[in-house]
């Protein structure tokens, strides 16, 4: 019978298959932990006096409470140390490797897998986390999993689940320049809704996803669950092989041939068939940036914020009014007149080599607006050394941005990167929820190329608002890979 | 886990859609390590709102909560079940919950139950015309009952089986054990390991400094 990738990543998983209304018992590949949603499940193991039954199959890191400044220090809050340590302790005691803040490997999980080559076409990868859908990008079942899960895991290397639904997500066309893969997810969310895509894994394909390179392809498949849906998937290609090819984990001689041969039949048939369709032009889209406070509540940039009294949905008008008073902004003014106080470019979202080379980029040879702080974190401590290596960190100091070590950071504000109350931020980042980067704290989600504009001009903007040298290549912001300066590669 | 058929308790009316579990609990609560004592951070921004519905008398002790569509949205984080278990609540309803939610919500014994958006907005009137109106969710026939209404909910099979049993998944899971070794068997020398470790030479990691 034709099938989906979904559906033929999952059949060769299949431990045993449920009967009688049990779930489906599926094989785990790789396990990722960090230090926020695993103590509980160690806790749990060692109460039933249980082993981690796969550590070979099992990875941790510090990501969400690790501070990007002084990080030879000991951290400050008292809870974020004991969290680190708990899981420290726990990787000691049950064997687990682990990437500690301060190893070149520490960063953020989302990050690490890929860049070790962990994360490769046809696994089943879950993390306690909810953007574990990033490792989809590869044409990976990948999804986020809760702390009972996460002890499952541990203790099985398994878990019951009941088979998702699939929907096809096209976007064929050309991206325009100036746009990005950011936009393009921002824009189905937008259509789709953040509740379309529960019960789903959503396969992106078209020529547009086609012509993104492996990290733009992480940051759509990232914010699949901003849409609802836990899994996102992208078929595998000879992009995706080159990503992966020489990395640290990636096979090597006949192992890699057999794999290669394997993920090539890693594709939907042609004539498979999906629970759900729906389709975008690339070519429609511009720059896009979120006005609410969740992520589908997001408009592109040329447009005005909406008026609540102009929407006829009632429970549409009542969150579109609600979120506008926490928001402070008013009905109908343009977007692009809205004033931030900080730019955030970073997160398991944007905060890859590629987003920095970009962003780099456009802020070279300028200096920030005035009174906006500019915030670069690296997704890992790779990257940022990669981008040391390139001299990216030189042009974000010199345009007075501050170069932070990796991490979460103000994502999701566990560690002291946070806003304060009132506070706006443009922010590469995936989630644009209430208190989300401190509480009271202001979130427009955007691409880093509008954080980048918005950072020279202080009010939220786009390459097309700057007055940018002849020299810079535009076509070269579509997701095409941004090729290094000389310097070796890391990530 | 509780073995869970029947439960009555006072229903509470959250008139709002997309409570997302940034909303449910913040994120500065997430540092604990422990798996009980969330119920101060439950829906905490809110809380500090007078007009917040579990600030009102009537609903402070209640347990039975009657939620806008996409309950749930956001992180997986599992301690937003934790809150909601710590502060008394047995049993959500909505009409839609977001998947990692309601999935961690089953492994809890918090009951996520699904009710068609036109009978939450009935709960809601009753719920709000008789505030501390007790409701009683009935897992066997699969129904909500409140002042004089009795609705149906959703609620997968097996979950409800689970539920009912109060069964533990890592100990059905390990009845397969013999399935999951035969399974380990049969994967490609492809597929990565984590141990050995493999990566690119240990550097040095710089701190970065405030700017002053």
């Amino acid at each position: 019978m034709a099938g989906t990738l979904a559906e033929k990543v999952w059949e060769a998983h299949l431990v045993r298959q449920g009967a009688d209304g049990a779930p489906d018992l599926l094989y785990i590949d790789l396990h990722l932990v960090h230090e926020v949603t695993s103590p509980q499940a160690f806790e749990g193991l060692r109460l039933a006096g249980r082993p981690v039954r796969r550590p070979d199959l099992t990875l941790a890191t510090e990501d969400h409470n690790t501070p990007t400044l002084d990080i030879d220090l000991p951290i400050a809050d008292l809870t974020s140390r004991t969290q680190i340590d708990t899981l420290r302790n726990n990787a000691k005691e049950f064997g687990v490797r682990i990437h500690s803040l301060g190893d070149a490997d520490q960063g953020i999980v989302h990050q690490v897998g890929p860049q070790l080559g962990l994360t490769m076409p046809g696994l089943t990868v879950v993390c306690g986390d909810s953007h574990t859908s990033t490792h989809g990008a590869f044409g990976a079942l990948a999804f986020g999993i809760g702390t009972s899960e996460v002890e499952h895991v541990l203790a099985t290397q398994t878990l019951p689940l009941a088979p998702f639904k699939t929907m096809a997500i096209t976007v064929d066309g050309e991206l325009p320049p100036g746009a990005t893969s950011k936009d393009i997810i921002l824009a189905i969310i937008a259509k789709i809704g953040t509740g379309g895509g529960q019960g789903y894994v959503l396969e992106y394909r078209g020529e547009a996803i086609r012509r993104l390179s492996m990290e733009a392809r992480m940051t759509i498949c990232n914010m699949s669950i901003e849409a609802g849906a836990r899994a996102g998937m992208i078929a595998p290609d000879a992009t995706t092989f080159e990503y992966l090819k020489g990395r640290p984990h990636a096979p090597e001689g006949e192992d890699w041939d057999a794999a290669v041969e394997y993920w090539k039949t890693l594709r939907s048939d042609d004539d498979a068939v999906f629970d759900e369709e729906v389709v975008l032009r690339a070519s429609d889209l511009e720059p896009f940036v979120t006005w609410g406070t969740n992520p589908g509540q997001g408009l592109p940039l040329s447009a005005n914020v909406p008026v609540p009294t102009e929407i006829a949905d009632e429970g549409e008008r009542v969150s579109a009014e609600r979120a506008l008073e926490y928001m402070g902004l008013e009905p109908g003014m343009p977007l692009r007149d809205v004033t931030v106080d900080t730019v955030f470019i970073g997160s398991c979202t944007n905060g890859r080599i590629e987003d920095l080379r970009s962003v780099a980029k456009v802020l070279q040879g300028r200096r920030k607006a005035e009174d906006v702080r500019v915030l670069v974190v690296p997704a890992s401590a790779r990257v940022r050394l990669q981008a040391e290596a390139e001299g990216l960190d030189v042009i974000f100091k010199e345009f007075g941005a501050e170069w932070r070590n990796a991490g979460c950071s103000m994502c999701l504000g566990m560690n002291p990167d946070q806003l304060t109350p009132g506070e706006r931020a443009a922010s590469t980042s995936n989630r644009n929820f209430e208190g989300r980067q401190g509480k009271g704290g202001r979130t427009h989600l955007v691409s880093p190329l509008v954080a980048a504009a918005t950072a020279i001009r202080g009010t939220l903007s786009s390459l097309a608002d700057l007055d940018l040298d002849d020299d810079v290549d535009l076509t070269s912001f579509d997701g095409t890979p941004l090729a290094p300066l000389t310097a070796p590669s890391f990530v | 886990m509780e073995k869970i058929t029947t439960h009555t308790g006072v229903g509470v009316p959250l008139r709002r859609s997309n409570v997302d579990t940034d909303q449910i609990i913040p994120a500065v609560y997430l540092k604990r390590v422990t798996r009980t004592g969330f119920e101060d951070a439950l829906f905490a921004a809110w809380r500090g709102d007078p007009s917040f519905v579990l600030n009102q008398d009537a609903y402070r002790t209640g347990s039975v909560l009657v939620a806008g569509p996409d309950f749930g949205t956001g992180s997986s984080r599992e301690h937003a079940v934790w809150a909601l278990k710590d502060y008394g609540f047995r049993v959500v309803l909505a009409s839609r919950f977001a998947d990692i939610f309601r999935g961690n919500s089953g492994k809890q014994g918090l009951v996520a139950g699904m009710v068609a958006q036109e009978d939450i907005e009935l709960l809601w009137k009753i719920l709000e015309a008789k505030p501390g109106t007790e409701v009683t969710v009935d897992l066997e026939t699969r129904t909500v009952h409140a002042d004089d209404v009795t609705v149906p909910f959703q609620i997968d099979e097996y979950t409800r089986w689970r539920l009912m049993e109060g069964l533990d998944d890592i100990g059905l899971t390990l009845q397969n054990e013999a399935d999951i070794t035969a399974f380990e068997a049969t994967r490609a020398p492809w597929r990565p390991k984590t141990l050995p470790a493999k990566h690119l030479p240990k550097v040095e990691i710089e701190p970065a400094r405030p700017v002053s």
